[in-house]
């Protein structure tokens, strides 16, 4: 951890210092011998062979974020110069991602250290790491020229998203606020009202947990032409299919929620001489909240995965699975992936939200309380 | 129903168990946990039980609140059965653990007995037996966020809110250290003293069953019986001092003696 040599840096932050100076001396070397090399690209190869002075002056952690955001300007810049990029392009991007893992690796440092604030900067690592993902994606598939059938750039899919936004929108409406929201909700709901019965009687739960369980391992590619017979093109198939998908997460996980009171909380309640729905209401529930929710995460992007999919079996021509289906067919490869990335959002915003009002729910549990006790 | 006692004897009886027995069946047999417990506990009484684990101390004290259901004799909480008074709210019960619910507030566990028994003036209730446990200030509190010691209070706190007469208390303080736990005896003394109520209180710590009680109720395991019943005569004016008394030390001597004699040395 802190094996901290006289340059302040551990051994890990030292060796990608080192590597990070040595690719940029590499790089500035082929290319001068090339000779075609743009003058911002130079800059950077040069200031980064200029960081190994490191190893004598202390050099600020700033420096290291600059140069990543430098070589980045750069080497975007240099993308449309060449048909097929030169060998020093590859080099200083191998520079500037070690530039990036460096000040990453330095920043979560100094937050530990609480050198800086984690609150202001905490965010700014994993907002980083994406970025870079993003940014390599682009600068390999756009300078290595990979088709754009095998995998588009981000800007490609970027730009064919803004092109296409009413159609998206249309494929959102009918998959998302429809279809999803609507098997969701009734899943879940059908879900916890079942798992409520099931728990009154031992009869329901000896018949309804086995059949719950049989229709949760059907395959959902078997049940969804059925559910497009039986409930039409439309998006209410789609919503049956999320149904069976949901329902029984939803029933297993609150049925187990409600075993999850102690004897002694339950004897207290009897001692009050309470009602069932008096204890249910009261103790029951309360402590299985962690449970439900547990099942609602689960759920929403279970949701999503299920609406789509089922559109793959018959849908009017609008939804997200019938978008994805054609275009595939047509190899507009940068659609599917706007789709895709609009199911993506989708699917994490919803379960934020549903994240969100755990914590505010389970605020007593003890996997959220944790740093409040 | 059960045949009751002359009305002359039972007037003053909140407990009245004859001949009481339970037997748990296991897997492995038949455990006695019970076996022909004569006892009464009078109105305003203190009276602790205590004997080793296994002796049916817990057992008892669940029986008078109707957890477990005895297999022989009779068992009257205020004259009726133990179902009866169950219902009819006639006990506090306080556990070995505080068993508050986290996503309470200290004064919403109060009030939880309220709530569910329908009981109004909650707000004066709160207050009221919160002040008696020394917890005020603390009603917007989560149990979570209290020491130990405060969340037994809060509990007996809880216990005392809906004003039953009879309070059982089953090791309450068995899990806290030594110095909360003569703090909270101290205080329960006094609480007692204040509210008049009847207390039935399971213990396996014999300085604790001497200081607190009016009559201690001795019990030995292998089968669960009542071995000595001893009337305290310690003035009610009990300081934490009093421990070093003579008059202390003898009480304390022959329940000693009493677990001893119910001790076997079989196993």
């Amino acid at each position: 951890m802190s094996a901290t040599t006289n340059t302040g840096l551990s051994r890990l932050q030292l060796w990608l210092a080192l590597g990070a100076g040595a690719v940029s001396v590499l790089g500035l070397a082929l290319a001068l011998v090339a000779g075609d090399a743009p003058v911002h690209l130079l800059a950077f190869l040069l200031l980064g062979t200029a960081t190994l002075l490191r190893l004598r002056l202390p050099v600020p952690l700033w420096i290291d974020g600059l140069l990543m955001l430098m070589g980045a300007i750069a080497l975007l810049l240099t993308l449309p110069l060449f048909v097929a990029e030169p060998s020093y392009f590859w080099l200083a991007l191998l520079a500037c991602w070690a530039f990036a893992w460096l000040f990453v690796e330095r920043l979560s440092q100094a937050i530990r250290t609480r050198q800086l604030s984690g609150r202001v900067f905490g965010l700014l690592i994993p907002v980083l790491f994406g970025v870079a993902l993003l940014f390599i994606w682009e600068v390999v598939t756009r300078g290595a020229n990979v088709p754009q059938v095998l995998l588009p750039a981000p800007s490609q899919i970027w730009t064919r998203l803004l092109a296409s936004v009413p159609t998206l929108v249309a494929d959102f409406q009918q998959t998302f606020l429809k279809a999803v929201l609507a098997g969701y909700a009734m899943g879940c709901g059908a879900g916890f009202i079942v798992a409520i019965l099931v728990d009154r009687s031992p009869f329901l739960k000896r018949g309804l947990l086995p059949i719950g369980n049989f229709v949760s391992a059907l395959p959902i590619i078997g049940i969804a032409p059925i559910m497009v017979m039986w409930f039409g093109f439309d998006w209410q198939s789609k919503a049956a299919v999320v149904v069976a998908m949901t329902f029984f997460p939803m029933l297993v996980n609150t049925v187990a929620g409600l075993n999850q009171a102690s004897s002694i909380e339950r004897d207290l309640m009897r001692t009050y001489a309470a009602s069932y729905s008096q204890t249910l209401l009261k103790l029951r529930l309360p402590a299985a909240a962690p449970f439900i929710f547990n099942a609602l995460k689960i759920n929403s992007t279970l949701a999503l995965i299920g609406a789509i999919v089922a559109e793959f079996f018959g849908t009017p021509i609008v939804g997200m699975g019938f978008r994805i289906s054609t275009e595939v067919g047509k190899l507009n490869i940068d659609l599917v992936w706007a789709e895709i990335a609009v199911a993506a959002v989708a699917g994490s915003a919803f379960y934020g939200v549903i994240a969100l009002i755990e914590r505010a729910v389970t605020f007593w549990h003890p996997s959220v309380r944790g740093g409040r006790a | 129903m059960t045949e009751l006692a002359p009305p002359s004897q039972d007037a003053m009886a909140v407990v009245r168990a004859q001949n009481l027995g339970l037997t748990f069946s296991t897997n492995d047999g038949d455990v006695i946990a019970l076996s022909d417990v004569n006892l009464t506990i009078n109105k305003g009484e203190f009276v602790s039980f205590i004997g080793p684990s296994g002796c049916g101390k817990t057992t008892f004290l669940r029986t008078i609140a109707d957890l477990e259901q005895p297999t022989s004799g009779t068992l009257t909480v205020n004259g009726t059965t133990p179902s009866d008074a169950r219902l009819n709210r006639a006990y506090g019960y306080v556990f070995q653990a505080p068993a508050l619910y986290p996503w309470r507030t200290i004064a919403q566990n109060v009030a939880l007995p309220l709530e569910i028994m329908g009981l109004a003036d909650k707000a004066e209730r709160i207050a009221r037996t919160l002040e008696l446990v020394n917890l005020t200030g603390f009603e917007n509190k989560y149990p979570w966020q209290l020491s130990g010691g405060m969340q037994q209070r809060a509990s007996i706190a809880r216990a005392l809110s809906f004003d039953a007469d009879l309070l059982l208390m089953d090791e309450p303080f068995g899990a806290l250290d030594e110095i909360v736990r003569d703090h909270l005896n101290s205080e329960l003394l006094k609480l007692w003293a204040r509210t008049r109520k009847t207390i039935a209180f399971v213990t396996h710590s014999i300085p604790e069953a001497v200081y607190l009680s009016t009559k201690i109720v001795v019990m030995s395991p292998r089968p669960g019986r009542v071995t000595d019943i001893i009337e305290s005569d310690l003035p009610a004016e009990r300081p934490l001092d009093i421990r070093e008394t003579p008059e202390f030390l003898r009480l304390a001597a022959r329940v000693r003696d009493g677990l001893r004699a119910g001790h076997s040395y079989e196993e």
